[in-house]
């Protein structure tokens, strides 16, 4: 059975992890990565630091139960990422 | 919003020609987690062809397995809303995903495959992780 979705790039319904140039890590749904940043839907994030977890301790736990969502649909700005990785090649 | 009937029809029926028992109530999920004894396996079904596509037949492959779940329950995310909320309230320490399988042993939850583990991958490697579930815990 086949796909519904657009042709949006091949992150296109990937759960990725979005690392930026700060403390902060988004893991979310790939909707569209565009020139001027990527738009994920079912998005959480974490400081480093945050709740007592360093960013590897937070992405151990994503990569082998997901994440709990903070936001429906979220836009990181392209020039606060500095990578883009699918979250099941963890 | 959930889809039209007709174009999830085939998608349910995918799952439920398997011999998958489908829920499309709370109620029914409820009655049927409620004999917590031995293996249960739930398939929270999704239209998504990112994942669900190699989902559905990943789960094919696996139920030939000679070990396998003595019970093997699905729902519909985004299709039928409060079973898929009854399934996934049993298993509520792991974020919500679909599709996803989660197998409980004895009522408690022992292995869980989210989506993104199903992401990119065939159904062969899909059933290879179910498959290492089922000889672990279904044997």
């Amino acid at each position: 059975m086949g796909t519904f979705h657009s042709d949006k790039g091949d992150l296109h319904g990937m759960t990725v992890v979005v690392r930026t140039n700060g403390p902060r890590v988004y893991v979310g749904r790939c909707d569209e990565h565009r020139p001027d940043g990527i738009i994920l839907n079912d998005v959480d994030h974490h400081d480093d630091g945050q709740d007592g977890k360093t960013t590897d301790q937070y992405l151990e736990f994503a990569s082998k139960y997901g994440v709990f969502k903070k936001h429906d649909r979220f836009v990181v700005p392209q020039d606060e990422i500095a990578s883009v990785t699918r979250l099941g090649e963890l | 919003m959930p889809y039209p009937e007709e174009m999830v029809a085939p998608m349910r029926a995918e799952v439920v020609d398997l011999g998958v028992q489908e829920l499309r109530t709370a109620a029914e999920v409820k009655e049927a987690m409620a004999n917590s004894t031995g293996t249960a396996l739930y398939f929270i079904n999704s239209v998504c062809g990112c994942a669900a596509g190699s989902a559905r037949p990943g789960l094919k492959i696996a139920l030939g397995n000679d070990n396998k779940p003595a019970k093997i329950g699905t729902v519909f995310a985004g299709q039928d809303r409060e079973a898929t909320d009854a399934a996934r309230g049993a298993a509520s320490q792991f974020p919500p995903s679909s599709p996803s399988v989660v197998l409980f042993k004895n009522g408690e939850p022992v292995f869980y495959m989210p989506r993104h583990q199903i992401e990119g991958r065939d159904a062969p490697s899909v059933a290879f992780e179910l498959v290492g579930a089922f000889d672990e815990f279904c044997s």
